[in-house]
């Protein structure tokens, strides 16, 4: 981290180096993950994770039926179709993308300097492609659920 | 009580012997999930977007995608890297919100279990997928049994 991030130092003892410029942060909000909408990023970031790590569970569990019988998976699956799961198939979708985009906006600001400069306009691209990814998936999932 | 701590300039790094698990745990959460990026909204596509989406998905559908190795290998690394990425980000939570020690133990216990489980579970399945089981009415099966 650089050093203007820290709050206080101790007077170094080698006189002959010169103190590092110590700046006091204005507010504790406006680190990179502390107070502004980068908190709020890792917030979604944990729920719709812990939220997509059940579903898998469960996800990977109804695919073990294709071992069972054709019947048995057809029935299980048949319910992923009922109008109540499909609502359900756009929260997770939505939750998808809120993890992936937010996990790629964490990647480019972790290891690109410009990514930590620019990461309040990341969080905006990520915004407009997530707008993007459900103006593309829900109005045609939903047709295909509601349909006939 | 005085603590004493050492200075946080020190100009000497102490260095940890063996491999810093914690370090490839996070390069794995960021490799493993640009992968996944990938991999999901590939999956998502062809499940829920293509045709008539989940309205289509049934036991014929799966056997003819595992009729093709491109889509066996594919939900084989769905199925490890999902499920290892999501166990793996499940273990950080615990260890943030378990303060106490056993609790955590015990909660991180069962999501190794479950984590062993299902990867045993789950890729017996795609090996063993038999598109065609003897004795299965054809209108469930995928139309290439017809001529086998």
């Amino acid at each position: 981290m650089p050093d203007k991030s820290t709050g206080s130092t101790v007077a170094s003892p080698q006189k002959k180096y010169p103190l590092p410029k110590i700046v006091k942060p204005k507010a504790l909000a406006g680190t990179v993950y502390r107070g502004n909408v980068g908190m709020w990023s890792w917030v979604l970031h944990r729920i719709t994770g812990v939220a997509i790590f059940f579903f898998l569970l469960v996800h990977i569990l109804d695919s073990t039926l294709l071992r069972v019988s054709p019947e048995a998976y057809n029935a299980v699956i048949g319910t992923y179709k009922n109008p109540i799961m499909g609502l359900g198939e756009v929260v997770l979708v939505a939750a998808i993308g809120i993890h992936a985009l937010n996990g790629l906006r964490v990647i480019l600001v972790d290891f690109w300097a410009w990514g930590m400069k620019h990461q309040k306009l990341l969080q905006w691209i990520g915004l407009a492609l997530w707008i993007i990814l459900l103006i593309g998936f829900v109005p045609r999932h939903l047709i295909n659920v509601f349909s006939e | 009580m005085t603590v004493t701590i050492d200075s946080p300039r020190a100009s000497t790094t102490k260095h940890h012997k063996g491999i810093n698990l914690e370090k490839w745990g996070w390069v794995f959460m960021r490799a493993s999930g640009v992968l996944l990026v990938v991999l999901i909204f590939g999956h998502l596509f062809v499940n829920l977007m293509i045709g008539h989406g989940v309205k289509a998905l049934d036991f014929a559908f799966v056997g003819g995608k595992f009729s093709d190795p491109f889509w066996q290998v594919w939900d084989m690394l769905l199925l490890w890297f999902a499920l290892i990425h999501g166990a793996n980000g499940m273990r950080t939570v615990i260890n943030d919100y378990a303060h106490n020690r056993l609790v955590g133990v015990v909660l991180k216990s069962f999501i190794l279990l479950a984590t062993i489980v299902l990867l045993t579970l789950g890729t017996l399945v795609i090996y063993t997928f038999d598109p065609c089981p003897a004795g299965s009415p054809a209108d469930l099966l995928p139309s290439f049994c017809a001529g086998v």
